[in-house]
């Protein structure tokens, strides 16, 4: 399988602190890559790298084999990178079809004139444009709520609304940032679903997360962060049982007890 | 033009190129507020168009249809000096700088005889009429709405609402507020010119601080949620002066008050209506 | 004469900086750009104005007071039109605002009711003929200027450094809501900085009005310039940066008049700012006000 998205060196440094340092990332097309790690560890700020929000210190970032690395954050969405942001960043002033409209933005070919002119260059776009649109809020099961100001939304809704307006685009690759954060099981089994449904349309994901469950169900690779490096990545299953991932979210004293206990157990 | 409606001009003209003029200048503020930025240099930009174009007609004898253009470009390279290094900035330094802008376009009105120093310049010959300016604020009017109503007026809420996720969306942030800047620079200067060829004179001290607040003040009160309610607003605020003789003497206090209670009490503007947006 | 053009610039400089200081300390605390300060540089003036030509009170009495009197100006326009914005947590720009129009409304107010015209203070308030020192010539409200300058300074960085509400004024520009949650009153805080920038204003108007013997409603206003030209490249914020580049700038002011033009002043002022935006927007010692992600 070929590499989607490549870190080389990856690395970011805030006024002495590395908040990512030396990472080197590998993400294959068409998986569900998950991203774990302590707080604190780097996972964020890497995706701020990864989608051009923050410029690294060092090292660089491939997509497809393009080099992002000096693009601001609007070039690569045109080229087909979407992120979806912890909390939501929804704009709730507008309808939620307007905002998958947003996403569509990078899409769009008729200009300035075009518009003022109700060309009718301008107006097939726009027509097309609306049907992207539904189609994507009909994936995402929010179709009813077309019309709606998307501040009304519900959390859970407003999280779809995100990915929905994300996808839009049909992008190679989407960051999703802790999309399970703060769903009870039921959410969080449709999320499984509509993420599995993504990386079906051919989309890549790259996702953050907390919640163990979720990501050992969905991922076909998890990558560790601690202190901003990189100490393990593979399968779930064996991410799992990984000595480093367990000294860093347990630490040594306990990893070392587990090990030992896991050992003796076996003997 | 029917009888009544001429006479009815004649008499008020004064008042009826404020509207139109004014109403230009709300949405010259409008623009930059679309796009969540806060300018305060509509009113030097302004001065800039009225001053350029006063000079072209009265020493350079240079034809009308040269001047406007000509004074619609003259505020664009002010703006671009200072939108450009604001970009990355907190929004105060460009509110700071644009305020800076106009002391300082005032200073040199002041002390510069060529362009008549305290005096100013007369004897501007009328070369705008009632058609002219209400012809072209209708059409900034028009071509507001249109691209309101488009994916850019989308782009340019988003860009309000959350920067970042704007960006994120694909939005070039940096063009759409310096885009904005250019505009409110571009319509500003309009009604400079427009401004100086109806009055026959103008003078240093009307390009300053306080033109510049009552222009925020005219856009507080109507909101932003479509590009008619600013122009709604600086009609009000034009209009209550006039019809309320013992008001205007108070007009400058009024502006300032309103300001204070939009911000304090009613983020949408008094006449807020938001644009309902209906996809083509 | 190179020399005197100097000392009249240092001593101009030390009015700017003395302007300055009050605004670039409610932004580092506060966090706002106020611009009703101007309208408390009016004021104190005009209070001076007022003891001195109603009561006949002298120099000595009538500074302290008109510099309470704005301070305390200061403390209500500060509860009436910022307290709550700042409880809500608004942005920036929604302080500016409220800020703009009520300095419209005050300024304007002012001069429909006292008039435009330009008002002094009574002649022989500061005692005596200018003194010549080392060849160069200094009047009396120049030094008064200095002198003032640098007690006002001195107390200020005294009390930020030396006090246990300095402490919490300190506390509260680096972090407003940890500093909340370590106890410190923010409010009572907030109204104190506004004291004590009012305060720094209305002496300052008392001085300026004094050296350029011109008190008028409008005299805030025409500082505001020349106030974020040095608040800017001194860095926002930051005491030192408003002091250095407030000499600065009185001295490059007054060598402009001097040697170039003196309707240029204004101009170059603006340039400086300008450059300033190009080049390096945190100013001296600030940290640049990026916008937020």
């Amino acid at each position: 399988m070929t590499a989607l998205l490549q870190t080389r060196g990856l690395t970011r440094r805030y006024a002495g602190l590395l908040a990512v340092d030396n990472v080197d990332m590998t993400v294959r097309a068409n998986t569900v890559h998950a991203l774990i790690g302590p707080n604190g560890a780097g996972k964020t700020t890497l995706f701020n790298l990864i989608s051009g929000l923050a410029a690294p210190t060092q090292g660089s970032v491939l997509l497809d084999g393009r080099d992002l690395t000096a693009l601001p954050a609007e070039a690569r969405t045109a080229l087909g990178v979407a992120r979806t942001f912890q909390g939501v960043r929804v704009f709730g002033a507008m309808t939620v079809l307007e905002n998958v409209l947003t996403g569509l933005h990078a899409r769009r070919r008729t200009g300035l004139w075009a518009a003022v002119a109700r060309t009718p260059a301008f107006r097939r776009e726009e027509r097309a444009m609306v049907e992207r649109a539904r189609a994507v809020l009909e994936m995402v099961d929010l179709a009813a709520r077309a019309e709606q100001r998307a501040g009304a939304l519900s959390f859970g809704e407003q999280r779809r609304l995100e990915i929905a307006r994300a996808m839009a685009p049909s992008p190679m690759l989407l960051l999703l940032d802790e999309p399970a954060a703060g769903m009870n099981p039921a959410e969080t089994a449709s999320l499984a679903a509509l993420v599995r449904r993504i990386r079906g349309l051919g989309t890549t994901v790259l996702l953050v997360e907390h919640d163990m469950g979720f990501v050992m169900d969905i991922s076909d690779v998890v990558t560790v962060l601690n202190f901003g490096r990189l100490i393990f990545q593979g399968p779930p299953a064996e991410t799992r049982a990984a000595p480093e991932v367990l000294e860093a979210y347990l630490g040594h004293k306990v990893a070392a007890r587990l090990a030992e206990l896991a050992e003796r157990s076996s003997s | 033009m029917p009888g009544w409606l001429a006479d009815l001009l004649w008499t008020y003209q004064n008042v009826v190129y404020a509207l139109g003029i004014n109403g230009l200048l709300a949405l010259s503020m409008y623009v930059v507020l679309a796009v969540g930025q806060l300018s305060l240099g509509q009113a030097a930009f302004m001065g800039l168009g009225a001053y350029c174009s006063a000079i072209m007609t009265l020493k350079l004898n240079l034809p009308f249809l040269v001047v406007l253009p000509v004074s619609c470009a003259a505020p664009v390279a002010f703006a671009l000096a200072i939108g450009v290094p604001t970009l990355r900035l907190s929004g105060v330094y460009l509110a700071i700088a644009t305020i800076g802008l106009g002391e300082v376009l005032r200073a040199v009105y002041l002390n510069v005889d060529w362009l008549g120093g305290a005096l100013g310049l007369s004897g501007i010959p009328e070369q705008a009429d009632f058609w002219m300016i209400y012809g072209l604020l209708g059409a900034a009017l028009a071509v507001l709405w249109l691209i309101g109503r488009s994916g850019i007026g989308r782009a340019m809420e988003a860009v309000r609402e959350d920067e970042t996720a704007a960006q994120v969306m694909g939005i070039d942030v940096a063009r759409y507020r310096l885009g904005a800047l250019v505009a409110s620079a571009v319509l500003a200067g309009l009604a400079g010119a427009l401004g100086a060829h109806t009055s026959s004179f103008i003078g240093p001290n009307e390009y300053g601080f306080e033109p510049a607040v009552s222009i925020l003040s005219f856009a507080l009160l109507g909101g932003i949620g479509t590009p008619a309610a600013p122009v709604a607003g600086a009609w009000i605020l034009t209009l209550l002066p006039e019809l309320l003789r013992g008001l205007s003497d108070l007009r400058l206090v009024f502006n300032g008050v309103i300001i204070v209670i939009v911000v304090l009490f009613l983020p949408e503007g008094l006449l807020a209506v938001r644009m309902r947006r209906r996809a083509a | 004469m190179l020399a005197q053009q100097l000392v009249n610039g240092v001593l101009l400089g030390a009015s700017y900086a003395l302007f300055a200081l009050g605004f670039t300390l409610m932004f580092g605390v506060l966090r706002v750009i106020n611009l009703t300060y101007g309208f408390y540089f009016t004021a104190g003036a005009f209070v001076a104005l007022f003891l001195t030509r109603a009561f006949g009170l002298g120099i000595w009495v009538a500074l302290p007071a008109a510099a309470l009197a704005a301070g305390a100006i200061a403390v209500a326009l500060d509860w009436l039109l910022l307290a709550r914005l700042r409880r809500k947590g608004a942005p920036e720009l929604a302080s500016l605002m409220v800020t703009l129009g009520g300095v419209l409304a005050l300024n304007s107010a002012a001069t429909a009711i006292l008039g435009s015209d330009i008002r002094r203070l009574p002649p022989g308030l500061v005692a005596g003929e200018p003194f010549i020192l080392f060849g160069l010539r200094v009047t009396t409200a120049q030094l008064l200027i200095l002198v003032a300058s640098l007690v006002l300074v001195g107390a200020l960085v005294g009390l930020l450094h030396a006090t246990r509400f300095g402490l919490a004024i300190r506390a509260m520009a680096e972090k407003p809501d940890i500093a909340g949650l370590m106890g410190i009153n923010t409010g009572r805080t907030a109204a104190l900085v506004s004291f004590m920038s009012g305060c720094l204003a209305g002496a300052g108007g008392v001085l300026i009005g004094l050296n350029f013997n011109a008190i008028h409603p409008y005299m805030g206003e025409s500082m505001m310039l020349r106030g974020f030209v040095v608040v800017i490249a001194g860095g926002l914020g930051d005491i030192r940066g408003a002091l250095i580049a407030g000499l600065g700038l009185g001295v490059v002011e007054v060598l402009t008049a001097g040697y170039l033009s003196s309707g240029l002043k204004e101009a170059v002022a603006f340039a400086i700012l300008v450059g300033v935006l190009w080049t390096r927007p945190s100013g001296l010692f600030g940290r640049p006000v990026l916008r937020q992600a």
